[in-house]
Protein backbone atom coordinates (compact mmCIF):
# COMPACT_ATOMS: atom_id res chain seq x y z
CA UNK A 1 0.00 0.00 0.00
CA UNK A 2 3.01 2.37 0.68
CA UNK A 3 4.29 1.57 -2.75
CA UNK A 4 0.91 1.10 -4.75
CA UNK A 5 -0.57 4.76 -3.25
CA UNK A 6 1.41 6.85 -4.68
CA UNK A 7 2.01 5.06 -7.94
CA UNK A 8 -2.13 5.58 -8.24
CA UNK A 9 -1.58 8.71 -7.52
CA UNK A 10 0.74 9.80 -10.03
CA UNK A 11 -0.77 7.77 -12.60
CA UNK A 12 -4.17 9.73 -12.23
CA UNK A 13 -2.29 13.17 -12.30
CA UNK A 14 0.07 11.96 -14.68
CA UNK A 15 -2.92 11.49 -17.21
CA UNK A 16 -5.05 14.11 -15.80
CA UNK A 17 -2.00 16.42 -16.73
CA UNK A 18 -1.95 14.89 -20.28
CA UNK A 19 -6.18 15.32 -21.07
CA UNK A 20 -5.94 18.80 -20.82
CA UNK A 21 -3.39 19.12 -23.69
CA UNK A 22 -6.08 17.38 -25.82
CA UNK A 23 -9.03 18.47 -24.72
CA UNK A 24 -9.73 22.15 -24.79
CA UNK A 25 -13.23 22.66 -22.80
CA UNK A 26 -13.88 24.91 -20.35
CA UNK A 27 -14.51 21.87 -18.07
CA UNK A 28 -11.42 20.44 -18.47
CA UNK A 29 -9.46 23.73 -18.71
CA UNK A 30 -10.74 24.87 -15.42
CA UNK A 31 -10.19 22.27 -13.63
CA UNK A 32 -6.07 21.68 -14.74
CA UNK A 33 -6.09 25.19 -13.69
CA UNK A 34 -7.80 24.43 -10.43
CA UNK A 35 -5.27 21.79 -9.87
CA UNK A 36 -2.05 23.53 -10.98
CA UNK A 37 -3.19 26.50 -9.15
CA UNK A 38 -4.58 26.10 -6.22
CA UNK A 39 -3.89 23.00 -5.07
CA UNK A 40 -0.35 22.81 -5.88
CA UNK A 41 -0.23 26.22 -4.34
CA UNK A 42 -1.52 24.39 -0.92
CA UNK A 43 1.09 22.17 -1.09
CA UNK A 44 3.65 24.86 -1.91
CA UNK A 45 2.99 26.38 1.24
CA UNK A 46 3.41 23.16 3.11
CA UNK A 47 6.33 22.75 1.60
CA UNK A 48 7.79 26.18 1.89
CA UNK A 49 7.45 25.96 6.02
CA UNK A 50 9.30 22.83 5.90
CA UNK A 51 12.41 24.13 3.49
CA UNK A 52 12.65 27.11 5.66
CA UNK A 53 12.74 24.98 9.06
CA UNK A 54 15.25 22.97 7.12
CA UNK A 55 16.76 26.19 6.36
CA UNK A 56 16.99 27.69 10.24
CA UNK A 57 18.11 24.18 11.94
CA UNK A 58 20.97 23.52 9.20
CA UNK A 59 22.13 27.17 10.72
CA UNK A 60 21.37 26.80 14.29
CA UNK A 61 23.34 23.53 13.95
CA UNK A 62 26.13 25.13 12.57
CA UNK A 63 25.91 27.53 15.11
CA UNK A 64 25.88 25.36 18.08
CA UNK A 65 28.68 22.57 16.91
CA UNK A 66 30.56 26.15 16.10
CA UNK A 67 31.20 24.81 12.46
CA UNK A 68 33.59 26.16 9.98
CA UNK A 69 32.12 29.99 8.99
CA UNK A 70 29.59 29.37 11.71
CA UNK A 71 29.34 33.45 12.12
CA UNK A 72 27.86 33.73 8.87
CA UNK A 73 24.98 31.74 10.20
CA UNK A 74 24.47 34.43 12.36
CA UNK A 75 23.96 36.69 9.46
CA UNK A 76 21.23 34.56 7.66
CA UNK A 77 18.99 34.06 10.94
CA UNK A 78 19.37 37.38 11.28
CA UNK A 79 17.97 38.71 7.76
CA UNK A 80 15.60 36.23 7.93
CA UNK A 81 13.94 37.43 11.07
CA UNK A 82 14.59 41.21 10.06
CA UNK A 83 13.16 40.17 6.77
CA UNK A 84 9.83 38.11 8.16
CA UNK A 85 9.28 40.94 10.21
CA UNK A 86 9.29 43.41 7.55
CA UNK A 87 7.07 41.31 5.00
CA UNK A 88 4.47 40.68 7.74
CA UNK A 89 4.36 44.08 8.75
CA UNK A 90 5.11 45.93 4.74
CA UNK A 91 3.87 43.44 2.70
CA UNK A 92 5.13 42.80 -0.47
CA UNK A 93 5.08 46.74 -1.75
CA UNK A 94 3.28 48.13 1.05
CA UNK A 95 0.53 46.51 1.70
CA UNK A 96 1.54 44.41 4.92
CA UNK A 97 -0.73 45.43 7.96
CA UNK A 98 0.93 48.32 9.39
CA UNK A 99 1.92 51.91 7.43
CA UNK A 100 5.73 50.87 7.44
CA UNK A 101 7.31 53.73 5.90
CA UNK A 102 10.61 56.17 7.29
CA UNK A 103 10.22 59.39 4.90
CA UNK A 104 10.23 58.30 1.88
CA UNK A 105 12.16 55.14 2.54
CA UNK A 106 9.47 52.16 2.43
CA UNK A 107 9.93 49.26 4.77
CA UNK A 108 8.70 46.80 2.17
CA UNK A 109 9.65 43.13 0.79
CA UNK A 110 10.08 45.13 -2.68
CA UNK A 111 12.41 47.84 -0.53
CA UNK A 112 14.46 44.90 -0.06
CA UNK A 113 14.61 43.43 -3.04
CA UNK A 114 15.61 46.23 -5.05
CA UNK A 115 18.05 47.40 -2.38
CA UNK A 116 19.83 44.23 -1.38
CA UNK A 117 18.60 41.30 -3.48
CA UNK A 118 19.26 42.90 -6.91
CA UNK A 119 22.77 44.32 -6.03
CA UNK A 120 24.50 41.04 -4.52
CA UNK A 121 22.69 38.77 -7.50
CA UNK A 122 24.32 41.58 -9.82
CA UNK A 123 27.65 41.31 -8.29
CA UNK A 124 27.55 37.55 -8.33
CA UNK A 125 26.69 37.57 -11.71
CA UNK A 126 29.37 39.94 -12.57
CA UNK A 127 31.82 37.12 -11.28
CA UNK A 128 30.67 35.25 -14.26
CA UNK A 129 33.13 37.05 -16.62
CA UNK A 130 35.98 36.00 -14.83
CA UNK A 131 34.63 32.30 -14.44
CA UNK A 132 34.21 32.31 -18.34
CA UNK A 133 37.89 33.41 -19.20
CA UNK A 134 39.08 30.71 -16.99
CA UNK A 135 36.93 28.28 -18.43
CA UNK A 136 37.48 29.83 -21.86
CA UNK A 137 41.10 29.04 -21.20
CA UNK A 138 40.47 25.62 -20.18
CA UNK A 139 38.47 24.88 -23.48
CA UNK A 140 40.95 26.38 -25.58
CA UNK A 141 43.94 24.48 -24.94
CA UNK A 142 43.99 22.36 -27.77
CA UNK A 143 44.52 19.05 -26.22
CA UNK A 144 42.66 16.80 -28.49
CA UNK A 145 41.35 17.16 -32.07
CA UNK A 146 37.78 17.89 -30.62
CA UNK A 147 39.20 20.65 -28.00
CA UNK A 148 41.22 21.90 -31.64
CA UNK A 149 38.07 22.01 -33.77
CA UNK A 150 36.04 23.88 -30.53
CA UNK A 151 39.28 26.59 -30.72
CA UNK A 152 39.05 27.01 -34.57
CA UNK A 153 35.18 27.42 -35.04
CA UNK A 154 35.55 30.09 -31.64
CA UNK A 155 38.36 31.75 -32.99
CA UNK A 156 36.42 32.19 -36.90
CA UNK A 157 33.49 32.95 -35.26
CA UNK A 158 34.58 35.72 -32.63
CA UNK A 159 36.83 37.08 -35.42
CA UNK A 160 33.68 37.49 -37.87
CA UNK A 161 31.71 39.06 -35.76
CA UNK A 162 34.49 41.77 -35.22
CA UNK A 163 34.25 44.91 -37.50
CA UNK A 164 37.50 44.47 -38.93
CA UNK A 165 36.35 41.16 -40.25
CA UNK A 166 35.32 42.38 -43.52
CA UNK A 167 38.77 44.23 -44.23
CA UNK A 168 40.40 40.98 -43.84
CA UNK A 169 38.14 39.05 -45.96
CA UNK A 170 34.97 40.38 -47.58
CA UNK A 171 33.33 36.52 -47.12
CA UNK A 172 34.41 36.24 -43.06
CA UNK A 173 31.46 37.69 -41.21
CA UNK A 174 28.97 35.55 -44.17
CA UNK A 175 31.22 32.35 -43.08
CA UNK A 176 31.07 33.22 -39.21
CA UNK A 177 27.53 33.55 -39.42
CA UNK A 178 27.23 30.18 -41.75
CA UNK A 179 29.14 28.16 -39.15
CA UNK A 180 26.55 29.69 -36.38
CA UNK A 181 23.21 29.07 -38.46
CA UNK A 182 24.33 25.66 -39.97
CA UNK A 183 26.03 23.36 -38.08
CA UNK A 184 25.68 25.15 -34.77
CA UNK A 185 21.67 24.58 -35.36
CA UNK A 186 22.23 21.24 -37.08
CA UNK A 187 23.95 19.66 -33.46
CA UNK A 188 21.15 22.05 -31.17
CA UNK A 189 18.32 20.34 -33.18
CA UNK A 190 20.01 16.66 -32.92
CA UNK A 191 20.15 17.14 -29.55
CA UNK A 192 16.39 18.84 -29.12
CA UNK A 193 15.08 15.67 -30.84
CA UNK A 194 16.91 13.58 -28.52
CA UNK A 195 15.29 15.55 -25.51
CA UNK A 196 11.75 15.92 -26.37
CA UNK A 197 11.66 12.16 -26.88
CA UNK A 198 13.61 10.99 -23.88
CA UNK A 199 11.00 13.61 -22.28
CA UNK A 200 8.44 11.49 -23.17
CA UNK A 201 9.70 7.95 -22.69
CA UNK A 202 10.31 9.35 -19.12
CA UNK A 203 7.02 10.82 -18.23
CA UNK A 204 6.07 7.68 -19.78
CA UNK A 205 7.52 5.37 -17.47
CA UNK A 206 6.80 7.62 -14.47
CA UNK A 207 3.07 7.50 -15.16
CA UNK A 208 2.71 3.94 -16.08
CA UNK A 209 4.86 2.86 -12.53
CA UNK A 210 8.00 1.53 -14.80
CA UNK A 211 10.03 4.24 -13.38
CA UNK A 212 10.43 3.86 -9.35
CA UNK A 213 13.90 5.25 -8.60
CA UNK A 214 11.84 7.81 -7.19
CA UNK A 215 10.15 5.73 -4.51
CA UNK A 216 13.90 4.25 -3.76
CA UNK A 217 13.31 2.19 -6.99
CA UNK A 218 12.87 -1.41 -6.95
CA UNK A 219 9.25 -3.23 -6.96
CA UNK B 1 -25.86 61.85 -65.28
CA UNK B 2 -23.28 63.24 -63.31
CA UNK B 3 -24.08 61.76 -60.40
CA UNK B 4 -24.52 58.56 -61.57
CA UNK B 5 -20.59 58.91 -63.42
CA UNK B 6 -19.13 59.66 -59.93
CA UNK B 7 -20.76 57.03 -58.48
CA UNK B 8 -19.01 54.87 -60.71
CA UNK B 9 -15.81 56.28 -60.70
CA UNK B 10 -15.30 56.59 -56.98
CA UNK B 11 -17.05 53.26 -56.32
CA UNK B 12 -15.57 49.99 -54.69
CA UNK B 13 -16.06 46.14 -55.00
CA UNK B 14 -17.01 45.09 -52.16
CA UNK B 15 -15.41 41.86 -50.04
CA UNK B 16 -16.66 38.85 -51.47
CA UNK B 17 -18.08 35.73 -50.05
CA UNK B 18 -18.36 36.40 -46.01
CA UNK B 19 -18.00 33.45 -44.29
CA UNK B 20 -18.67 32.56 -40.18
CA UNK B 21 -18.54 29.53 -38.25
CA UNK B 22 -17.21 28.19 -35.09
CA UNK B 23 -13.49 28.63 -34.35
CA UNK B 24 -12.47 24.77 -34.43
CA UNK B 25 -10.38 23.00 -31.89
CA UNK B 26 -11.07 25.93 -28.74
CA UNK B 27 -12.30 26.44 -25.69
CA UNK B 28 -15.78 28.46 -27.02
CA UNK B 29 -16.91 31.77 -26.88
CA UNK B 30 -14.84 32.63 -30.30
CA UNK B 31 -16.21 32.73 -33.87
CA UNK B 32 -13.93 33.07 -37.14
CA UNK B 33 -15.11 35.19 -39.67
CA UNK B 34 -13.04 34.62 -43.28
CA UNK B 35 -13.90 36.87 -46.65
CA UNK B 36 -12.56 36.99 -49.84
CA UNK B 37 -10.49 40.59 -50.70
CA UNK B 38 -11.79 43.40 -51.92
CA UNK B 39 -11.43 43.54 -55.89
CA UNK B 40 -10.24 47.04 -55.10
CA UNK B 41 -8.03 45.86 -52.43
CA UNK B 42 -4.88 47.85 -53.18
CA UNK B 43 -6.71 51.13 -52.85
CA UNK B 44 -8.22 50.19 -49.44
CA UNK B 45 -7.59 52.01 -46.36
CA UNK B 46 -9.24 48.16 -44.66
CA UNK B 47 -11.99 45.87 -43.90
CA UNK B 48 -14.74 47.19 -41.15
CA UNK B 49 -16.28 44.06 -39.11
CA UNK B 50 -19.82 44.08 -38.40
CA UNK B 51 -21.69 42.01 -36.34
CA UNK B 52 -25.31 41.18 -35.27
CA UNK B 53 -27.19 39.29 -33.17
CA UNK B 54 -30.73 40.00 -34.71
CA UNK B 55 -29.78 40.07 -38.35
CA UNK B 56 -31.07 43.78 -38.84
CA UNK B 57 -28.68 45.92 -36.16
CA UNK B 58 -25.25 45.66 -36.90
CA UNK B 59 -22.44 47.13 -34.54
CA UNK B 60 -18.67 47.54 -35.53
CA UNK B 61 -16.47 45.00 -33.57
CA UNK B 62 -13.21 45.03 -35.37
CA UNK B 63 -10.96 46.37 -37.86
CA UNK B 64 -8.20 44.86 -40.61
CA UNK B 65 -5.69 46.50 -42.42
CA UNK B 66 -5.82 45.80 -46.54
CA UNK B 67 -4.98 42.01 -47.81
CA UNK B 68 -6.02 40.99 -44.56
CA UNK B 69 -9.29 38.43 -44.83
CA UNK B 70 -9.54 36.77 -41.24
CA UNK B 71 -10.86 37.99 -37.82
CA UNK B 72 -11.36 36.52 -34.51
CA UNK B 73 -14.51 37.57 -32.72
CA UNK B 74 -15.25 36.90 -29.01
CA UNK B 75 -18.51 35.83 -28.41
CA UNK B 76 -20.93 34.18 -25.98
CA UNK B 77 -21.69 30.31 -26.70
CA UNK B 78 -25.40 29.34 -27.54
CA UNK B 79 -26.21 32.42 -29.02
CA UNK B 80 -26.09 33.22 -33.06
CA UNK B 81 -24.36 35.76 -34.71
CA UNK B 82 -24.70 36.98 -38.58
CA UNK B 83 -21.52 39.13 -39.91
CA UNK B 84 -21.20 41.91 -42.52
CA UNK B 85 -17.17 43.00 -43.91
CA UNK B 86 -17.08 46.66 -44.85
CA UNK B 87 -14.61 47.59 -47.44
CA UNK B 88 -13.26 50.91 -46.42
CA UNK B 89 -11.52 53.83 -48.37
CA UNK B 90 -10.85 57.80 -47.21
CA UNK B 91 -14.38 58.13 -48.64
CA UNK B 92 -16.07 54.90 -49.49
CA UNK B 93 -17.81 52.61 -47.42
CA UNK B 94 -19.21 49.05 -49.00
CA UNK B 95 -20.90 46.39 -47.19
CA UNK B 96 -20.58 42.83 -48.29
CA UNK B 97 -23.26 40.42 -48.03
CA UNK B 98 -23.87 39.08 -44.51
CA UNK B 99 -22.47 35.63 -43.57
CA UNK B 100 -24.76 32.82 -42.56
CA UNK B 101 -25.47 32.69 -38.63
CA UNK B 102 -22.62 30.99 -36.62
CA UNK B 103 -23.16 30.00 -33.34
CA UNK B 104 -19.97 29.34 -31.03
CA UNK B 105 -19.37 26.63 -28.67
CA UNK B 106 -16.39 24.80 -26.83
CA UNK B 107 -15.06 21.61 -27.98
CA UNK B 108 -14.07 18.51 -26.71
CA UNK B 109 -11.05 17.30 -28.80
CA UNK B 110 -8.47 19.77 -30.42
CA UNK B 111 -7.86 18.18 -33.64
CA UNK B 112 -4.80 20.16 -34.42
CA UNK B 113 -2.92 18.13 -31.26
CA UNK B 114 -4.42 14.45 -32.84
CA UNK B 115 -0.68 14.34 -34.68
CA UNK B 116 0.96 14.59 -31.18
CA UNK B 117 -1.68 11.85 -29.62
CA UNK B 118 -0.60 9.67 -33.02
CA UNK B 119 3.14 10.05 -32.46
CA UNK B 120 2.94 9.46 -28.66
CA UNK B 121 0.78 6.31 -29.37
CA UNK B 122 3.57 5.03 -32.07
CA UNK B 123 6.10 5.94 -29.56
CA UNK B 124 4.43 4.51 -26.83
CA UNK B 125 3.98 1.20 -28.73
CA UNK B 126 7.46 0.96 -29.29
CA UNK B 127 8.48 0.97 -25.91
CA UNK B 128 5.95 -1.27 -24.93
CA UNK B 129 7.27 -3.74 -27.17
CA UNK B 130 10.71 -3.68 -26.52
CA UNK B 131 9.70 -3.43 -22.28
CA UNK B 132 7.25 -6.55 -23.43
CA UNK B 133 10.88 -8.59 -24.78
CA UNK B 134 12.74 -7.22 -22.03
CA UNK B 135 10.57 -8.86 -19.48
CA UNK B 136 10.82 -12.13 -21.36
CA UNK B 137 14.75 -11.95 -20.85
CA UNK B 138 16.47 -10.71 -23.30
CA UNK B 139 19.15 -8.20 -23.27
CA UNK B 140 19.43 -4.93 -25.02
CA UNK B 141 22.43 -3.46 -25.61
CA UNK B 142 22.89 -0.04 -24.77
CA UNK B 143 25.99 2.39 -25.96
CA UNK B 144 28.24 2.99 -22.90
CA UNK B 145 27.79 6.52 -21.64
CA UNK B 146 30.86 7.22 -20.01
CA UNK B 147 29.80 10.22 -17.64
CA UNK B 148 27.03 7.23 -16.11
CA UNK B 149 30.21 4.45 -15.68
CA UNK B 150 31.85 7.21 -14.09
CA UNK B 151 29.20 7.61 -11.14
CA UNK B 152 30.25 4.43 -8.88
CA UNK B 153 34.40 5.34 -9.46
CA UNK B 154 33.14 8.85 -8.47
CA UNK B 155 30.90 7.75 -5.22
CA UNK B 156 33.76 5.22 -4.59
CA UNK B 157 36.76 7.99 -4.74
CA UNK B 158 34.84 10.33 -2.06
CA UNK B 159 34.83 7.55 0.03
CA UNK B 160 38.34 6.86 -0.31
CA UNK B 161 38.82 10.78 0.34
CA UNK B 162 37.29 10.21 3.28
CA UNK B 163 34.77 13.20 1.62
CA UNK B 164 31.50 14.24 0.72
CA UNK B 165 29.66 14.01 -2.46
CA UNK B 166 27.52 17.16 -2.81
CA UNK B 167 24.55 16.56 -5.29
CA UNK B 168 22.84 19.90 -6.83
CA UNK B 169 19.66 19.20 -8.72
CA UNK B 170 19.56 22.84 -9.96
CA UNK B 171 16.82 25.19 -10.51
CA UNK B 172 14.41 23.74 -11.51
CA UNK B 173 10.89 22.75 -10.35
CA UNK B 174 9.55 19.52 -9.30
CA UNK B 175 7.27 19.09 -12.65
CA UNK B 176 10.00 19.67 -15.15
CA UNK B 177 11.57 16.20 -16.78
CA UNK B 178 14.95 17.59 -16.15
CA UNK B 179 14.24 17.81 -12.54
CA UNK B 180 12.68 14.68 -11.99
CA UNK B 181 15.48 12.68 -14.47
CA UNK B 182 17.45 14.18 -11.47
CA UNK B 183 15.50 13.17 -8.44
CA UNK B 184 15.36 9.80 -10.45
CA UNK B 185 19.41 9.92 -10.44
CA UNK B 186 19.98 10.88 -6.96
CA UNK B 187 17.76 8.06 -5.64
CA UNK B 188 20.31 5.83 -7.48
CA UNK B 189 23.47 7.99 -6.61
CA UNK B 190 21.97 8.42 -2.78
CA UNK B 191 21.70 3.94 -2.88
CA UNK B 192 25.78 4.07 -3.89
CA UNK B 193 26.55 6.57 -0.63
CA UNK B 194 24.21 4.75 1.59
CA UNK B 195 26.56 1.30 0.52
CA UNK B 196 29.62 3.15 0.63
CA UNK B 197 29.06 4.93 3.94
CA UNK B 198 29.82 7.98 2.38
CA UNK B 199 28.69 11.34 3.00
CA UNK B 200 25.63 12.81 0.69
CA UNK B 201 24.89 16.61 0.50
CA UNK B 202 22.15 17.55 -1.43
CA UNK B 203 21.26 21.50 -1.23
CA UNK B 204 17.96 22.33 -3.19
CA UNK B 205 16.58 25.56 -4.50
CA UNK B 206 13.20 24.45 -4.50
CA UNK B 207 10.74 23.77 -1.33
CA UNK B 208 8.75 20.77 -2.90
CA UNK B 209 11.81 19.26 -4.68
CA UNK B 210 13.47 19.40 -1.20
CA UNK B 211 11.27 18.01 0.17
CA UNK B 212 10.86 14.95 -2.35
CA UNK B 213 14.77 14.53 -2.42
CA UNK B 214 14.66 14.51 1.11
CA UNK B 215 12.06 11.13 0.57
CA UNK B 216 13.68 10.06 -1.79
CA UNK B 217 17.05 9.63 -0.46
CA UNK B 218 15.33 8.48 2.14
CA UNK B 219 14.20 5.41 0.91
CA UNK B 220 17.27 4.54 -0.99
CA UNK B 221 19.17 4.47 2.34
CA UNK B 222 16.35 2.34 3.98
CA UNK B 223 16.47 0.27 0.30
CA UNK B 224 19.86 -0.34 1.15
CA UNK B 225 19.20 -1.72 4.64
CA UNK B 226 20.89 1.04 6.37
CA UNK B 227 18.48 3.80 7.78
CA UNK B 228 20.55 4.64 10.12
CA UNK B 229 23.11 5.70 8.14
CA UNK B 230 20.23 8.41 6.50
CA UNK B 231 21.16 11.79 8.12
CA UNK B 232 17.75 14.35 7.70
CA UNK B 233 20.12 17.18 7.43
CA UNK B 234 22.03 16.11 4.60
CA UNK B 235 19.15 17.24 1.94
CA UNK B 236 18.31 20.80 3.12
CA UNK B 237 16.60 23.84 1.89
CA UNK B 238 19.39 26.60 0.45
CA UNK B 239 17.67 29.27 -1.86
CA UNK B 240 15.29 30.28 -4.46
CA UNK B 241 17.11 32.97 -5.66
CA UNK B 242 19.44 31.95 -8.17
CA UNK B 243 22.52 33.69 -7.37
CA UNK B 244 21.78 33.19 -3.79
CA UNK B 245 21.69 29.70 -4.58
CA UNK B 246 25.04 29.90 -6.66
CA UNK B 247 26.62 31.58 -3.86
CA UNK B 248 25.51 29.14 -1.02
CA UNK B 249 26.39 26.28 -3.36
CA UNK B 250 30.34 27.47 -4.02
CA UNK B 251 30.46 28.30 -0.09
CA UNK B 252 29.52 24.66 0.33
CA UNK B 253 32.34 23.66 -2.24
CA UNK B 254 34.97 25.77 -0.39
CA UNK B 255 34.30 24.91 2.59
CA UNK B 256 33.21 21.15 2.71
CA UNK B 257 35.52 20.56 -0.48
CA UNK B 258 33.57 17.50 -1.61
CA UNK B 259 35.11 14.89 -3.26
CA UNK B 260 32.60 14.37 -6.39
CA UNK B 261 29.87 16.99 -7.29
CA UNK B 262 26.81 16.16 -9.16
CA UNK B 263 25.53 19.17 -11.10
CA UNK B 264 21.94 17.43 -12.76
CA UNK B 265 18.93 19.16 -13.21
CA UNK B 266 17.65 22.47 -15.33
CA UNK B 267 20.34 25.14 -14.64
CA UNK B 268 20.62 28.63 -15.78
CA UNK B 269 23.43 31.30 -15.64
CA UNK B 270 24.72 30.24 -12.65
CA UNK B 271 25.95 26.61 -14.47
CA UNK B 272 29.59 28.27 -15.17
CA UNK B 273 29.88 29.38 -11.40
CA UNK B 274 28.80 26.47 -9.78
CA UNK B 275 31.16 24.01 -12.20
CA UNK B 276 34.48 26.25 -12.45
CA UNK B 277 34.40 26.69 -8.42
CA UNK B 278 34.11 22.80 -8.24
CA UNK B 279 37.03 22.48 -11.00
CA UNK B 280 39.13 24.54 -8.88
CA UNK B 281 38.60 22.47 -5.90
CA UNK B 282 39.96 19.57 -7.26
CA UNK B 283 36.65 17.51 -7.31
CA UNK B 284 35.45 15.04 -10.11
CA UNK B 285 32.17 16.26 -11.38
CA UNK B 286 29.56 14.85 -13.31
CA UNK B 287 27.03 17.15 -14.37
CA UNK B 288 23.85 16.56 -16.77
CA UNK B 289 21.40 19.14 -18.38
CA UNK B 290 18.57 19.52 -21.11
CA UNK B 291 19.42 23.36 -21.05
CA UNK B 292 21.52 23.60 -24.58
CA UNK B 293 22.89 27.03 -23.47
CA UNK B 294 24.51 25.63 -20.41
CA UNK B 295 25.94 22.67 -22.01
CA UNK B 296 29.10 23.97 -23.44
CA UNK B 297 29.91 25.30 -20.15
CA UNK B 298 29.47 21.80 -18.28
CA UNK B 299 31.72 20.27 -21.03
CA UNK B 300 34.36 22.69 -20.76
CA UNK B 301 34.55 22.25 -16.42
CA UNK B 302 33.04 18.83 -15.71
CA UNK B 303 35.00 15.68 -16.21
CA UNK B 304 31.54 14.03 -17.35
CA UNK B 305 28.59 15.55 -18.81
CA UNK B 306 25.33 13.78 -19.62
CA UNK B 307 24.05 15.80 -23.04
CA UNK B 308 20.06 15.88 -22.85
CA UNK B 309 18.53 12.53 -22.84
CA UNK B 310 21.81 11.06 -21.55
CA UNK B 311 20.22 12.23 -18.44
CA UNK B 312 17.20 10.86 -19.01
CA UNK B 313 18.29 7.73 -19.78
CA UNK B 314 21.02 7.71 -16.11
CA UNK B 315 18.65 5.94 -14.43
CA UNK B 316 17.90 3.15 -16.26
CA UNK B 317 21.42 3.17 -17.58
CA UNK B 318 22.89 2.95 -13.62
CA UNK B 319 20.11 0.70 -11.95
CA UNK B 320 20.45 -1.62 -14.91
CA UNK B 321 16.78 -2.70 -14.49
CA UNK B 322 15.62 -4.66 -17.74
CA UNK B 323 11.97 -3.09 -18.11
CA UNK B 324 13.88 0.34 -17.85
CA UNK B 325 16.75 -0.82 -20.02
CA UNK B 326 13.89 -1.85 -22.51
CA UNK B 327 12.43 1.62 -22.48
CA UNK B 328 15.69 3.39 -23.42
CA UNK B 329 15.42 0.99 -26.55
CA UNK B 330 12.07 2.11 -27.55
CA UNK B 331 13.27 5.59 -27.34
CA UNK B 332 15.92 5.01 -29.77
CA UNK B 333 13.45 3.00 -32.25
CA UNK B 334 11.29 6.76 -31.99
CA UNK B 335 14.75 8.16 -33.12
CA UNK B 336 15.39 5.93 -36.34
CA UNK B 337 11.74 6.95 -36.83
CA UNK B 338 12.12 10.67 -37.04
CA UNK B 339 15.91 10.32 -38.70
CA UNK B 340 14.22 8.35 -41.35
CA UNK B 341 11.19 10.67 -41.59
CA UNK B 342 13.73 13.63 -41.89
CA UNK B 343 15.46 11.88 -44.42
CA UNK B 344 12.66 11.05 -47.12
CA UNK B 345 11.51 14.52 -46.60
CA UNK B 346 14.64 16.00 -47.44
CA UNK B 347 15.34 14.07 -50.35
CA UNK B 348 11.06 15.05 -51.58
CA UNK B 349 12.39 18.92 -50.53
CA UNK B 350 15.99 18.20 -52.68
CA UNK B 351 13.76 16.96 -55.93
CA UNK B 352 11.09 19.74 -55.47
CA UNK B 353 14.29 22.08 -56.27
CA UNK B 354 14.73 20.38 -59.40
CA UNK B 355 12.61 21.27 -61.88
CA UNK B 356 13.31 18.61 -64.64
CA UNK B 357 12.09 15.76 -62.14
CA UNK B 358 9.02 17.72 -61.28
CA UNK B 359 7.86 14.76 -59.27
CA UNK B 360 6.49 16.43 -56.04
CA UNK B 361 5.43 19.98 -56.80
Amino acid sequence: MKKKFPLLLVFVFGILGIIPFLIPHPIVQHSDEYIRNDILRILAAFALVLALGSLLKVHADKIKRKKVNWQYSWVLILAFIVSSIIGLFGGVAGTGLLPTSFGSFNFNIQTLYENIIIPLASSMFALLAFYMASASYRAFRARSSEATLLLVAAFVVMIGFLPVASSISSKLPAFAQWVLNVPNVAGQRGVLFGIALGAVATSLKIILGIERAWLGGGD
Amino acid sequence: MTLILLTAIFALAPPGEVRAYDTPSDGGEAITIEWQLSQDDAVLDGYEIYRSEDGVNFERIGLRGPGRQYFEDVTQDGKSYVYKIAAVSKTTKIFSQPSGEAISSPQWIDRNKLNILFAIFIFGGFIMYFMYHARKGKEFFIRKIAGLQAVEDAVGRATEMGKPTLYILGLGYVEEVATIASLNILGEVAKKTAQYNTKLIVPNADPIVYVVAQEIVKESYTKIGRPDAYDPDSVFFLAREQMAYAAGITGIMTREKPATNFLIGYFAAESLVLAETGASTGAIQIAGTDALAQLPFFITACDYTLIGEELYAASAYISKQPLLLGAIKGEDWGKVVIATTLFIASIIGLLTKFPILDLFE
